[in-house]
């Protein structure tokens, strides 16, 4: 069981679930989130007053998934993400210790799904 | 009590007796109520910002108001130096020539040129600002300031000088009591061709040419601009008497307004309640918008009954005409060129079917046996102002496109204008979800 987290352009989120929908993945995670990488900042001024925004609003995807589930939601993020320009955001993968289907009970690879 | 009201009668006249030849001529409570008007016309541009600030993205929310902001302010400008001397400058059948910047400008009888300047120039700022919202979210700011000028200063007085400034359209007898026609079909063709110019949103349409919900980010906001501009018509419609010499007529037309209003609310919302099986608010408060453009041209010479029917038909118009839109894929992000546009056209030829002779019209319309002449020379002023506006609107912002250009890149539409235009955000501070962007069919089941 592996836990793929992901951080990307709120503006790429409607492709990124396009495509884990074309792979078959159905269950995902989204929430706001605020970050900085490569991408430098911009600047907003606020009543001829300059401010330096480093912290980019960002989405992050989390899903969790069974091992032969972990390409093809990789391959599905990185292909609704992908720009090629500096700011497309990074994928984590880690390993998940247990999952647990709250309704049922269901541990582990079943409660996944 | 017998001096007392000796006294009082004398106060009452003092100004009478004190006036000089100057004063005399000017009609103190027509003076008062034209200019009571004119802020309650101008209070208007509030509502207008409002409800298009609750209806865009939250993201181009500071850019809108930007927009309602100056097009009010150049309007003003450019009404004054220009526009007022084409409306008013004598009696060409196209437009006046005398009176630039004010000089030598003559006003109409019993209001001084200054109060009668302002009550119209309230109305030409509210025919400017109706774009702003059919090319929400995508247009770039300088272009918008150029427009704004253009269309205060030469259009929107061009086409008053017709019907109010005994331009041709007034010779024929053609009638538009408060200006469904001259600001409102004005307003929403120029609307129109920008919004097709411009294109449609990023995501509004899919492949398949299928509509999105981009959805409003401030419902309040929309609803408070509704009740403004309700209010504030009640300064549009009775103030364009220009008087309260007869008061039975300011009443009839205040009547009349409200009525209307009320009665495009309800309908609309029974319409949208039975194609989507929900009461929604947004277009119910369009549907009111749509009775008080549609009861703008006949206010003054229908019955209230009359009225209600004109909002009904009006209610109507505006759930259909935002659905034909989107069959036509013109994105109008706040439905102006339904509630003006559209609405605007229905007002004019309302005259034609409901106006009243008996009432001051010039007429008797169609539905009231006064067969179809009046209705003939609504519909000729309704059709002949749509080319020219429209005609010269396109030339307008083609000309705009080739040389500032007309729209903001894909990365600052995507990044919202506020940012992009004016470096600031509305809600600094609010964590605003960024997700919307519906560059796919909603009807996945994510």
């Amino acid at each position: 069981m592996k836990m793929v987290v992901a951080i990307i352009q709120p503006h790429h989120l409607p492709a990124v679930k396009k495509a884990l929908y074309e792979n078959e993945i159905y269950k995902i995670t989204v929430s706001n989130a605020l970050g900085c990488g490569e991408q430098t900042g911009y600047h907003e001024t606020f009543r001829g007053v300059d401010k330096e925004v480093s912290l980019l609003k960002k989405v992050r995807v989390e899903i969790a998934v069974n091992e032969e589930y972990v390409e093809k939601t990789i391959d599905a993020i990185a292909k609704g993400a992908r720009t090629g320009n500096v700011g497309d955001g990074k994928i984590f993968i880690m390993d998940l210790g247990d999952c647990v289907r709250i309704r049922t009970g269901e541990r582990g690879k079943k409660a996944i799904g | 009590m017998k001096v007392k009201t000796l006294l009082f009668s004398l106060v009452l006249a003092l100004p009478l007796l004190a006036g000089d030849g100057n004063q005399a001529q000017f009609n103190a409570l027509d003076t008062l109520w034209v200019l009571v008007a004119a802020f309650l016309v101008f209070w208007m541009q509030a509502g207008f910002g409002m409800v298009e600030a609750g209806l865009v993205r939250a993201k181009n929310a500071a850019n809108l108001l930007m927009k309602n902001m100056m097009d009010f302010s150049i309007a003003s400008l450019g009404f004054f130096a220009f526009g007022y001397a084409l409306m008013f400058g004598g009696s060409g059948a196209l437009f006046g020539t005398k009176g630039w910047f004010l000089v030598g400008a003559e006003s109409v009888e019993g209001l001084p040129l200054y109060a009668f300047w302002m009550f119209q120039a309230a109305f030409c700022g509210t025919a400017a600002t109706i774009v702003a919202g059919g090319m929400a979210e995508r247009m770039k700011f300088k272009a918008y300031l150029i427009y704004s000028f253009v269309i205060s200063a030469i259009i929107y007085p061009i086409v008053g000088h017709w019907v109010w400034g005994n331009g041709w359209l007034s010779g024929f007898g053609f009638h538009d009591f408060a200006g469904s026609t001259v600001v409102h079909i004005t307003g929403g063709v120029a609307a129109l061709v920008g919004t097709v110019l411009l294109k449609p949103r990023l995501g509004k349409f899919n492949s398949d040419g299928s509509p999105n919900l981009i959805a409003g980010h401030n419902m309040p906001l929309v609803a408070l601009g509704c009740f403004i501009l309700w209010l504030g018509w009640f300064g549009f419609n009775p103030g364009s008497t220009l008087g309260f010499g007869d008061p039975g007529q300011v009443a009839r037309v205040v009547i009349n307004t409200n009525m209307a209003a009320a009665t495009g609310a309800v309908v609309a919302m029974f319409t949208a309640w039975k194609r989507y099986g929900k009461p929604d608010l947004a277009l119910t408060l369009n549907g009111a918008l749509a009775g008080l453009v549609g009861i703008t041209a006949p206010c003054a010479i229908v019955t209230p009954y009359s009225a209600i029917v004109i909002g009904f038909v009006a209610g109507i118009i505006c759930v259909l005409g935002v659905r034909w839109l989107d069959l036509l894929h013109v994105d109008d992000p706040v439905g102006a060129v339904v509630v003006h546009g559209m609405n605007g056209l229905w007002g004019t030829l309302a005259v034609g079917f409901f106006g009243q002779l008996t009432l001051g019209a010039p007429r008797d319309g169609l539905i009231m046996g006064g067969g179809l002449t009046q209705l003939g020379v609504q519909a000729l002023g309704a059709l002949s102002v749509i080319l020219f506006v429209g005609g010269a609107m396109f030339l307008v912002f083609k000309l705009i496109d080739l040389t500032v250009g007309l729209r903001v890149t894909e990365f600052e539409e995507i990044q919202g204008l506020d940012i992009g235009e004016h470096g600031m955000e509305s809600y600094s501070g609010f964590e605003i979800f960024l997700t919307e962007e519906p560059t796919i069919s909603q009807n996945l089941p994510l």
